[in-house]
């Protein structure tokens, strides 16, 4: 059984955001909102500075908040590749897990669902990549199985560097960024 | 299911991800939850015209309706990714603000108070007013400016009629005095898409460059995988770019110093004797007086102009010199800053010349392309008068019509009168400095027609406002691309105008034919007119309508490809003294000139670019305006505090000239120096018609009140100008 991550090489981005559009165009993602975001930190003072780009989503995390606190199930955890999912149908609105999501990955879609990052499930089921990561000018990001040893994910996350969001949310967050 | 699953792998494994990494897995069929993009999908090749880039793409029609925008395969440029504004490209279309049919002016110019008319309507108007002026002032007293390559057949019909002055902000406003410097120096100029061999570089030095944020695809892709191969990167720039965030060494210039650090840096490179004696001996002309000079420019005297530590000048310098010839410093694009800059990109080309980068690997390249003839059509008239925007050759070295030069003759009325400006997809009141001035040519116009997708600022201000077909909804001329992987490409509509838009190839045609030029388009249709240039090289519109481009065998593009080193200079060498420039009474090698401060409190104001917009035509894009609706004024932290402004407060900016911004949004940061501040240029709208972007940030181009023109092409230095902070309450 798969278990889909993506590791997200910081030193490449450039927070150019065509992550961010295309993920709007692909998922029809409604004005005003977004699934993936960038965030930009910058430390130290002039001239000795860093700056840490991070194209961040749902991290798909492994003990998810959202799911735990869903009152329906309607946020589950998909046996495809273990991604966190919401099912529109189920979902009531309640908002416990836009809540519950230290990251902030969630939103309440218009037509009265919460929504967020699917790792453009659609997509990978028919043996393409995730919009983002198809997209991205740098070829920064790379999506695929954390449990295949063999994976250029995993190759990546064990000989690389690499920081999660929030490590001591407890969440098991599945996008990692390298260094 | 396991056979279904792995041709899926293998499909995975051919975009770039390990085949291995998904085996075992047995997806399981989805619910409706994560299910997304059902219906009937219609795929067409074309390429983009969000900004002047040219990327091939594919535009995805589902049940009928525009769906997304992908990078063509194909695409030597894209390389099968667009950058973040071609992604948003289908925005265009759905633009709300976009013009929906011919106005004409109602009331006073600037009213933006129109009369819808039919096209017949307002092609008898313009047809009425240009040849009326041809009869009283000659056919060169109109104008046209033009953006891009869908100016191609209004270029041609204002050919036929008679005029020479057909100019782009895009040479005196951007990227003019860096191709002047570079022809000064190697005889060749740099060029669109910039011939920078940036993804073989070793080490990449940029000057004010932002590449990252300024999005030229096939660039940035390249900068990331030069990244990605170890590469350094040398930055100088008054501000921490995100591309200074990728560097080794990044050097907080002070602003308009740059060519003193340039110098510096040539200081190291020839007293240390690091730089490529053997090019230079070989290729050189000039070397010993050029030498004679840059011995005095040492690290010590450019750290009193930079700011930048002698060490880190000669450290730097080293850095460039041990990775040779692959070391690229980059021109640059938009090079208008302080009226220096031709002097300033011709150091960037000695530089690479001391370095022995052009025509090497990690250098410049030599760009090549295929062979498609243009259509024969009968010779333009010849004009007795000539060119109206360089009287005399005042700027000596313009190898381009200068814009401004155009503005200055239609107020003056010399060398001739100029009665009629024709403006295709240009917002002039954005792209030229000093607002006032470009009003004041307006007023002696007879007639301003504007051609254009939305109702841009130079649209308020014209009598007739044609409405043009999106670039998704239109052919276009072929794009014959001058790269290092030659290659031929095809615009075609993808959706229908939805109104009374037309593209401007029918716009051109018709116009002609109102002008009694009918015999210039003997062409009936534009399908006919691009299979009869395709024919003459072999090809078909059929073929380029299912592929989108075909490529051609790339020539040699270095010298150890076999590229012949021929300078074409005076000299016939590479001119690191220039007795062309020394004759015409320029510094034969380029001096540092103080710049001029601002008034004590003041700020330098400097502007660039974001990756999701491009120039000020994208604000009303709601896809692109959703990923950045407003720009913000970056400040840096100490300023901040002593003004006691924070991130997120309003102020509004006042020039020298007692100019005020519109409301602006504060950054506070360490990330620029105290002595400038920074905005994205494009914002702060003042048409009404652009409702979503109207009033929305601030406009550079409204603070531009002064700019310096470079003596040697005509240029407009426009980072001259001063600004102080007023908060916004
Ligand atoms: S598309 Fe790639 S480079 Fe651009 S912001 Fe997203 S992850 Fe970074
Ligand atoms: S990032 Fe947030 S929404 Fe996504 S799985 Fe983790 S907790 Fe849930
Ligand atoms: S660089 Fe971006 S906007 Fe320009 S042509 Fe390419 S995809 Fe379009």
């Amino acid at each position: 059984m798969a278990r889909f991550g993506m590791a997200i090489d910081t030193t490449k981005c450039v927070g150019c955001m065509d992550c961010i559009v295309a993920c709007k165009t692909e998922n029809d993602v409604p004005d005003g909102y977004c699934r993936d975001w960038i965030a930009k930190r910058v430390e130290g003072r002039m001239p000795d500075l860093r700056m840490t780009i991070t194209s961040e989503r749902c991290n798909h995390c492994d003990n998810p908040p959202c799911v735990t606190c869903c009152p329906t199930g309607a946020s589950h955890v998909h046996v495809y590749g273990k991604i966190v999912l919401v099912d529109h149908g189920k979902c009531i609105g309640c908002k416990a897990c836009v809540a519950s999501c230290p990251y902030g990955a969630r939103f309440m879609h218009p037509d009265g669902y919460a929504d967020k990052c699917t790792f453009c499930i659609h997509r990978v089921d028919k043996g393409q990549l995730p919009a983002c990561v198809e997209v991205c000018p740098t070829r920064c990001m790379t999506f695929g199985d954390l449990d295949d040893p063999q994976s250029e994910v995993s190759r990546l996350v064990a000989g690389r560097k690499h920081f999660v969001l929030k490590p001591d949310a407890g969440t098991g967050p599945r996008i990692f960024y390298l260094e | 299911m396991n056979t279904i699953s792995r041709r899926r792998f293998l499909k995975i494994s051919g975009l770039g991800l390990g085949a291995a990494s998904l085996a075992g897995l047995s997806p399981r069929r989805l619910g409706a939850t994560a299910a997304a993009s059902a219906g009937t999908v219609r795929a067409v090749p074309t390429y983009c015209d969000i900004c002047f880039w040219k990327c091939n793409a594919i535009a995805h029609v589902r049940d009928g309706r525009l769906w997304k925008i992908t990078g063509n395969p194909e695409d030597p440029l894209s390389r099968g990714r667009l950058c973040p504004r071609g992604t948003g490209g289908i925005g265009t279309v759905t633009d709300p603000d976009r013009l929906q049919s011919p106005l004409i002016r109602r009331k006073a110019r600037g009213g933006e108070e129109w009369v819808e008319v039919t096209w017949d309507e307002a092609f008898d108007y313009i047809a009425g007013k240009l040849q009326k002026i041809k009869v009283e002032h000659g056919p060169e007293a109109v104008a046209l400016f033009s953006h891009g390559i869908g100016g191609a057949f209004l270029k041609h019909t204002f050919k036929a009629y008679g005029t020479p002055n057909i100019a782009a902000p895009s040479f005196a406003q951007c990227r003019g005095p860096r191709d002047a410097g570079f022809l000064l120096t190697f005889g060749e100029d740099i060029g669109s898409p910039e011939r920078t061999d940036i993804r073989n570089a070793r080490c990449i030095v940029l000057i004010g460059s932002h590449l990252g944020e300024n999005m030229h695809n096939t660039q940035v892709q390249e900068f990331a995988e030069a990244l990605g191969k170890g590469a350094t990167v040398i930055v100088a720039d008054p501000r921490f770019s995100v591309a200074a965030s990728k560097a080794k060494y990044y050097l907080p210039v002070k602003p308009g110093s740059d060519i003193a650090l340039l110098l510096a840096w040539m200081n190291v490179i020839v007293t240390e004797e690091l730089y490529d004696q053997a090019f230079v001996e070989q290729h050189g002309f000039g070397f010993e007086n050029f030498k004679a000079e840059i011995v005095e420019r040492t690290p010590e005297w450019a750290y009193l102009e930079t700011g930048i530590p002698p060490e880190k000048i000669r450290e730097s310098a080293r850095e460039m010199a041990r990775h040779r010839p692959a070391t690229l410093v980059h021109p640059g694009r938009h090079a208008t800053w302080y009226g220096d800059d031709t002097q300033r990109s011709r150091a960037i080309a000695l530089l690479n010349a001391l370095l022995g980068s052009w025509g090497r690997k990690g250098g410049f390249y030599y760009p090549s392309s295929m062979d498609v003839p243009g259509y024969p059509y009968q010779p333009y008239p010849k004009s007795g008068r000539g060119k109206v925007d360089n009287p005399g050759k005042k700027y000596p070295f313009a190898h381009e019509t200068i814009s401004t030069g155009i503005r200055e003759a239609t107020i003056s009325g010399q060398p001739y009168p100029v009665k009629g400006w024709f403006v295709y997809a240009t917002n002039l009141i954005h792209a030229l400095p000093n607002e006032a001035e470009t009003l004041k040519a307006i007023q002696a116009l007879d007639l301003l027609v504007v051609v254009d997708v939305i109702p841009s600022e130079i649209a308020g201000w014209a009598d007739v406002v044609l409405p043009e077909a999106t670039y998704l909804e239109r052919y276009d001329e072929l794009n014959v691309e001058y790269f290092r992987d030659p290659f031929v490409a095809l615009r075609q509509p993808v959706v229908e105008p939805p109104g009374d838009q037309k593209p401007n190839w029918w716009i051109a045609r018709e116009l002609a034919f109102k002008l009694g030029l009918g015999e210039y388009y003997p062409w009936q249709d534009i399908e006919e007119y691009l299979d009869y240039r395709l024919a003459g090289a072999g090809l078909s519109l059929g073929t380029l309508k299912e592929k989108g481009l075909v490529k051609g065998t790339p020539a040699p593009a270095f010298f150890d490809e076999g590229v012949e080193a021929l300078w074409p200079t005076p000299s016939g060498k590479v001119e690191f003294y220039s007795l062309q420039l020394e004759r015409a009474g320029f510094d034969p090698v380029p001096r540092h000139q103080r710049q001029k401060e601002g008034p004590p409190g003041s700020f330098r104001l400097l502007y660039g670019r974001a990756p999701v917009h491009s120039f000020s035509r994208t604000q009303t894009n709601p896809i692109l305006r959703d990923a950045m609706p407003e720009n913000d004024v970056w400040l840096n932290a100490s300023v901040g505090a002593r003004l006691g402004l924070r991130s997120g407060d309003y102020v509004r900016l006042r020039n020298q000239d007692d100019v005020l911004s519109s409301p602006i949004k504060v950054r506070v940061t360490e990330a620029i120096r105290p002595d400038c501040v920074y905005m994205v240029h494009g914002f702060g709208h003042t048409a009404k018609g652009l409702r979503s972007a109207f009033g929305v940030g601030a406009s550079d181009a409204q603070l531009i009140t002064r700019y310096e023109t470079d003596p040697l092409m005509g240029g407009t230095g426009m980072n001259v100008n001063f600004v102080s902070i007023e908060r916004e309450n």
